[in-house]
């Protein structure tokens, strides 16, 4: 039908197509407009944050939606010279990379065994590594607090570690499976008529294939434990192991007077979450693309 | 997927897989092989299996599944948490939760979040990503920016918000300025307010990520369709009506899923800004929330663990029911298709 249409009438068939073109032309301004709208509303309070630390309390107080008249340095000189923070960080960092690599190994590993081979329980293993995203560790919390209670982790990392690791692995292991499932066949024929055996298949062929899902997943792990809130609640007590939620949380009630000193420390402790996902924010949407399809 | 994924160990596969279907009937002798050596490759490949498998599954049972199993344990006692639970109370908890008023305002506020959530992020975030699915001028920041939010943590999220919306904070300070004093409030404590302004603080916070899920989803759209629609003359509005949000339709579906198990699950955010004993007088009190102030904070995890399957089975219901109407046709494909 288009096509006789073009034939018949060659320009008849451009002219609706220009005038759509022209009218986007008129709504891209509006549509920028509600872009930078909506973009404002959404930075608006993290700016608030930011512009909150540099300004004194009494400002605050007497003011507390204007700018800061004078720049004053000093609330974030204090928090990035106490070393209260910098332990923070250190203890978030540890456990955000620990649960990562972890994540990542055995996800890989299990994603590959899942996707490569047949063998009899293959289907109800995938089922029950799903079914772990319908538990959010809302649920468990309880009885894993006791669990770790049990094992002698309390206030320590790996007691925050671990179970991450094990919360983190049914995402992990749906975005990889389908990844991995679709690399070729070609491919492992290829290379075990070169004589690669199935793990030299993995370690050679499918650990450089899967590193655009593997970095997605990875990223995801990272940040979930940088934030992650309610475990370490429950099993860090102790300040010495606080990670940066549980420790900007005890600074504020702590400084609760020094509005901007709490600000200056919350504005710091969200950087590294922000820069580690904007630089590889592309990735994550091309990863998801395709556990998204299935 | 019927063809056979290693072509050199045909052999085992046809032992190994010998239940399944596509492969269990033609099962012909293997050309040449001896059964020694056709056992030897069988446990070579269970072998890896093992070592593939075993961590995750070691790993993922005992801290994820055993815990839960344990919570249906410990709801029948009534137990302080040290030493083994050994007042057996029966369904005395569950009995106590189903007819605690308190649970009954919690589980409402619960199902307010998460019709909230699907009623304000979904349309939202749709926009969001269609807009940023256009080519525009400083497409990748205004993407990043989208999803600071998200990001950042719900203690950073939490102490923000309160600090911005306390009763002399930021916003009633701007709303005296622009002339708009009247409609100062006290957005965190007024019990008429504080679950709108939940919901608010979820909405900016969550929605990144049904923008991210939606974005993923509109990539996966091959461009020609658009195309297509647009040279029979279809308008921009036309086509995402009518080629790209059916399309969309299985993205949406799990993240709608994901968001009502999120919403029944909420409790950092409302602990961080409200509290365990403010959320109960303003509103915002979750199942969560009352878990934990009525389960640990109390002692009472027997209680506590009666909370979590309470939650559990609702969290279960819901899944199951959206699975079975909603999910149907996709289930296929997304959540469960990975491997097939």
């Amino acid at each position: 039908m288009t096509a006789t249409a073009t034939l018949v009438t060659p320009r008849g068939g451009k002219a609706p197509r220009r005038s759509p073109v022209g009218t986007n032309r008129g709504s891209s301004v509006i549509v920028g407009f509600v872009a930078l709208l909506l973009i404002g509303m959404m930075l608006a309070p993290v700016v608030y944050i930011i512009l909150g630390g540099f300004r004194s309390n009494a400002e605050i107080t007497v003011d507390p939606s204007g700018f800061p008249t004078r720049w004053n340095w000093e609330n974030y000189a204090d928090v990035l010279t106490s070393g209260v923070f910098w332990g923070q960080v250190g203890n978030s960092a540890i456990a955000a990379v620990a649960t990562t690599v972890f994540v990542v190994a055995l996800g890989l590993m299990a994603a590959y065994a899942l996707s490569r081979y047949r063998f009899r329980g293959r289907g109800a293993i995938y089922a029950l590594f799903t079914a772990g995203l319908m538990f959010p560790m809302t649920v468990a919390i309880t009885p894993l607090y006791i669990l770790v209670r049990n094992l002698g982790l309390m206030n320590s990392l790996a007691g925050v570690i671990v179970p991450q690791i094990a919360f983190a692995l049914p995402l992990t292991i749906i975005i990889l499976s389908p990844f991995l499932a679709a690399i070729p066949n070609e491919l492992q024929e290829a290379s075990s008529i070169d004589g690669l055996g199935r793990l030299g298949f993995f370690w050679r062929m499918v650990l450089p294939l899967a590193v655009p899902a593997v970095v997605t997943v990875g990223i995801l792990a990272f940040v979930n434990s940088w934030n992650s809130y309610m475990l370490p609640l429950f099993i860090l007590n102790n300040e010495a192991t606080y990670t940066l939620p549980l420790g900007t949380q005890a600074f504020a009630s702590q400084y609760s007077v020094d509005t901007a000193r709490v600000l200056a420390f919350t504005s710091l402790s969200m950087i590294p979450a922000l820069l580690f996902f904007s630089v590889f924010e592309r990735r994550i949407v091309g990863g998801l693309t395709g556990a998204v399809k299935g | 997927m019927t063809t056979v994924r290693h072509p050199v160990a045909t052999a085992s596969d046809d032992v190994a897989g010998r239940h399944l279907a596509e492969e269990g009937a033609p099962r012909t002798p293997s050309a040449g092989r001896s059964p020694v050596r056709r056992r030897r490759e069988n446990w070579r490949i269970r072998g890896e299996l093992a070592i593939l498998l075993g961590p995750a599954l070691v790993v993922f049972v005992s801290f994820v599944i055993l815990p839960v199993v344990l919570a249906a344990y410990y709801g029948f006692y009534k137990w302080s948490g040290f030493g083994t639970p050994t007042d057996f109370v029966g369904i005395r908890n569950y009995v106590t939760i189903l007819t605690d008023p308190a649970f009954h305002e919690a589980l409402g506020h619960n199902a307010f979040i998460v019709i909230g959530s699907l009623v304000l992020q979904g349309p939202l975030a749709l926009g969001l990503a269609l807009l940023l699915n256009r080519k525009m001028r400083a497409q990748s920041l205004i993407r990043v920016l989208i999803f600071v939010p998200y990001v950042i943590s719900e203690v950073v999220v939490g102490l923000g918000w309160g600090l911005l919306l306390q009763s002399g904070g930021a916003l009633n300070g701007l709303l005296e300025k622009i002339g708009l004093g009247a409609l100062r409030a006290d957005w965190i404590s007024d019990p008429a307010l504080a679950i709108w302004t939940l919901l608010i603080i979820i909405t900016w916070k969550y929605i990144g990520f049904a923008v991210i899920l939606f974005l993923a989803g509109l990539q996966g759209i091959p461009e020609e369709l658009s195309e297509a629609a647009a040279i029979d003359g279809a308008s921009y509005w036309q086509i995402q009506r009518h080629i790209v949000l059916p399309l969309m339709g299985p993205t949406i579906r799990i993240w709608a899923f994901l968001s009502i198990i999120g919403s029944l699950q909420l409790f950092d955010l409302v602990w961080i800004i409200w509290g365990q004993y403010v959320a109960s007088t303003a509103g915002t009190s979750t199942m969560a929330t009352y878990m934990v102030s009525n389960g640990r904070n109390a002692g009472s995890f027997g209680y506590g663990s009666a909370v979590a399957v309470v939650m559990f089975l609702i969290s279960l219901a819901v899944a199951l029911i959206y699975q079975r109407f909603v999910l149907r046709r996709d289930t296929a494909g997304a959540l469960t298709g990975g491997t097939k």
